[in-house]
């Protein structure tokens, strides 16, 4: 299904990469063919695997499968045309109901569990970046619950949490964390923050290392505590790190499901996430309603991922840090302000090798 | 600012270009889901040999491969391939109707679990099979129904399952009972008995699988047949508000209830079960029959060991009724070799082959004949009580859209016994729902 496929908002790949020197001001005609020319295979293969299967989803999300048997008992093959009628069904009825309550799920599992993730991550990254023995051998430790396949955490997850495992041995209770109700919430966020916290982590990790020695070192010296030096230079500094650690995170999970999937079980009410419910439908080939489904989850998305970014000014595409260089040299002043207005969108290791750019200029 | 709206444009720009290329690929890919093609071609003459493709789910014990291979040696110009499946029962049936669906001549004889074959049948993913194809006089009746889609023989039965009843025999001669429960007051009032005992401390009294899982289904199932009711009528209409069903369901309900159950049976499924009872936490327990070598097992790891029996699943007033499990052998209207695929469905579920897979595997042929044959129940001592619980077992619902109805059962019947609705409330939302779906 094209859940998975969903790009980051404002998603506008083939542009130059940042700080390719280029004349500002008008381009020549044959410039703007040859650049075309050189982007159309990257087009050609987002549209491919983007666009189309995106197109797609949407255009058999207005279909229906006619319900109903005929005199000998066949299905009836038609797939009728119905409009939105099965985007209607997710606010009425029955498929409402269910639809309203993945979409909470999804929602509050995104919440809880990203917050969690993002506190201990950075405490992870606080703890990683002292300068101490076995420092190397704690960080790769630290990567093992990411390195882990979803489904293979969901089933140690599963057996931990069963009537008689290890938690309730622990506890010394007896709650039935795969049943339904709030525990089994409660069971897929620690198991899920476990998971992701190391990922935060060493992103978080990684714009910490890039902060010179020397900025604490003169803190030092003017007075400032550990507490102070924290809140004043490196949660500042590791921000815009922080900030696209996190919406990836979000984006992340929100199309969350193999984790309930394996950990709960599908059907689930407690647990049942937008991406479960699409997939329950396709598998009952209902492929009209469970493209809705799924249009819905992108849409939602596309919209957190947009404001994410707009009002948060999550840092994505390094464009904020290029205009902080262009403060600095005055010859650069002119490319950073190009590649500002052109780049939307780059990978993380983009942003973060832009990032790193700057800040050594710094 | 400037800057900013330039970016703008040139998203617009791209996303536009973008479009358009999508828009001409959808042309070109759009009609495949509605060309679905003409079905009276399924009246079936078997014409065409060649080779095959068996397609199935896994079998470890590889008594199935033997069976091909004797084919293939054979019928050198008609050889058949093994294709299997991934051991999960959705993916196995998500690949077959994806390969139904695009007509692929991939996949010539399908191993179908019980519950498919009126979706197969229903959307003509299957061909009838001739009459004479499978000597069904001979099969157990329940697994001949099973293949069957509104009178016509669909499938050609390969093995089944049905429910034990495991019961402590050595507790149930502590408390002084003769024979075991057959009814679900008998099985009370045996617990009450037992449980007084000091051997029997922290005991409970009887599990079956009650997660929200096809095992569910299965469970509220036989509580609702052995009650005397059905799910659904032979229209396929669902019949889960009479008194009967409702008996049924509070069989359930009770249980967790009055303590009967452990309250943790809610997420059990088999193998939870199983660890329960052979860690002797359990007087009773509903199981398939596959449990029964690890239970037995002598090397220490079955505190059970010896200690146990099994006989058929208790009822409301005699014995109960199981539901059916167990896979049957069906032809794909899309290959292309169906005379071969015909022969060779008949020569795999043959009660010469049958047989002969014995000698491998556990699973429970569908000729009652081999279950009553002395060298095969000297290897498999439970098969005996497992032909009577199949000559008395009923099938699953047998409606075509099968995945949505397992799952309004689950849910309504976990809602019930979980105690977020009463029964009749749950039977009510579960009529609802299902005469919805068989419409």
């Amino acid at each position: 299904m094209t859940t998975t496929t969903a790009p980051p908002a404002g998603a506008q790949t083939g542009t130059p990469r940042p700080g390719s020197p280029r004349r500002r001001g008008k381009r020549s005609p044959g410039e703007g063919r040859m650049a075309a020319m050189l982007l159309s295979p990257t087009l050609l293969v987002l549209a491919l695997v983007i666009v189309y299967p995106l197109l797609s989803a949407v255009h058999q999300s207005l279909f229906r499968a006619e319900s109903g048997l005929d005199a000998d008992g066949f299905v009836s093959d038609v797939d009728a045309f119905v409009g939105l009628a099965n985007y209607a069904d997710l606010f009425a009825g029955e498929s409402g109901r269910r639809f309203l309550n993945a979409f909470a799920n999804t929602t509050f599992f995104t919440v809880t569990t990203v917050f969690l993730e993002t506190v201990l991550g950075l405490c992870l990254a606080l703890a990683m970046n002292r300068a101490f023995r076995g420092r190397s051998f704690l960080r790769a430790s630290i990567l093992v619950p990411w390195a882990v396949p979803t489904a293979v955490s969901g089933l140690l997850w599963r057996w931990i949490f069963q009537s008689d495992g290890i938690a309730n041995n622990l506890l010394g209770s007896e709650i039935l964390w795969t049943a339904e109700g709030n525990a089994s919430k409660l069971a897929v966020i620690i198991a899920e923050v476990w998971k992701t916290a190391p990922f935060i982590g060493l992103l978080v990790l990684a714009g910490m290392q890039v902060i010179p020695g020397e900025v604490y070192e003169a803190a030092r010296i003017d007075g400032a505590g550990w507490w102070r030096q924290l809140g004043s230079i490196t949660l500042p500094l590791v921000k815009p790190t922080l900030l696209v650690a996190v919406l990836f995170r979000m984006l992340d999970a929100l199309r969350m499901f193999d984790l309930p999937f394996v950990l709960i079980g599908p059907g689930k009410e407690s647990v049942e996430t937008l991406s479960m419910l699409a997939w329950d439908e396709s598998n009952q080939l209902r492929y009209g309603s469970a493209s809705a489904f799924a249009v819905m989850l992108f849409l939602y998305v596309a919209v957190v991922a947009i404001v994410f970014v707009k009002v948060l000014g999550a840092d994505v595409t390094g464009a904020k840090e290029l205009k902080l260089m262009s403060k600095k040299t005055a010859r650069k002043n002119r490319l950073a302000a190009q590649a500002a207005a052109t780049a939307e969108q780059s990978t993380a290791d983009q942003s973060n090798s832009a990032q790193k750019k700057a800040e050594a200029t710094r | 600012m400037r800057q900013r709206r330039r970016t703008w444009q040139t998203l617009l720009a791209t996303t536009a270009s973008l479009t358009v290329a999508a828009v001409a690929l959808t042309g070109c890919g759009g009609t495949s889901t509605d060309a679905k093609s003409n079905p009276k071609a399924a009246a079936a003459s078997f014409e065409g040999k060649g080779p095959i493709n068996y397609v199935s789910n896994r079998d470890a014990s590889g008594a199935a491969n033997k069976t091909i291979e004797e084919w293939n040696a054979a019928h050198p110009e008609e050889k058949v391939t093994f294709i299997e499946l991934p051991d999960s029962a959705d993916q196995q049936r998500q690949q077959l109707i994806q390969n139904a669906q695009i007509k692929s001549d991939t996949f010539s004889v399908l191993n179908l679990d019980v519950v498919w074959t009126s979706e197969f049948a229903a959307n003509k993913w299957i061909l009838p099979l001739p009459a004479d194809a499978v000597p069904t006089d001979k099969m157990i009746p329940a697994t001949v129904n099973a293949a069957t889609y509104r009178d016509t023989l669909v499938g050609a039965p390969y093995y089944t399952d049905g429910a034990l009843f495991y019961f402590r025999s050595d507790l149930l001669q502590a408390a002084g009972i003769a024979a075991p429960p057959k009814t679900w007051d008998e099985m009370k009032t045996a617990c009450k008995a037992i449980l007084a005992l000091p051997e029997a401390a922290g005991m409970s009294c009887y599990t079956g699988q009650f997660d929200k899982n096809e095992a569910l289904t299965v469970n509220f199932s036989e509580a609702v047949a052995s009650a005397g009711g059905t799910v659904v009528d032979a229209d396929g209409k669902p019949t889960v508000t009479t008194p009967e069903a409702k008996a049924g369901l509070n069989l359930l309900v009770d249980g967790f209830k009055d303590g009967m159950f452990p309250s943790d049976a809610i997420t059990y499924l088999e193998e939870q079960g199983r660890r329960a009872f052979q860690d002797g936490k359990l007087v009773f327990m509903r199981n398939w029959p596959f449990l029964h070598a690890s239970l037995s097992a002598t090397d220490g790891s079955s505190k059970v060991a010896g200690k146990f029996d099994i006989t058929s699943i208790p009822g409301t007033d005699g014995p109960g009724v199981s539901t059916l499990g167990g896979r049957s052998l069906a032809i794909s209207p899309f290959t292309p070799n169906k005379a071969t695929a015909l022969e060779f469905v008949k020569f795999f579920t043959s009660e010469e082959q049958a047989q002969k897979r014995l000698a491998l595997s556990s699973r429970a042929p569908v000729y009652a004949a081999l279950f009553e044959d002395p060298a095969v129940v000297a290897k498999r001592p439970f098969f005996p009580t497992l032909l009577t619980s199949l000559n008395n077992a009923q099938p699953r619902p047998k409606v075509v859209q099968y995945g949505a109805t397992t799952k309004a059962i689950q849910e309504e019947a976990y809602a019930a016994i979980t105690g977020k609705k009463d029964t009749d409330t749950a039977l009510n939302d579960m009529q609802a729902k299902l005469t919805e779906l068989s419409k």
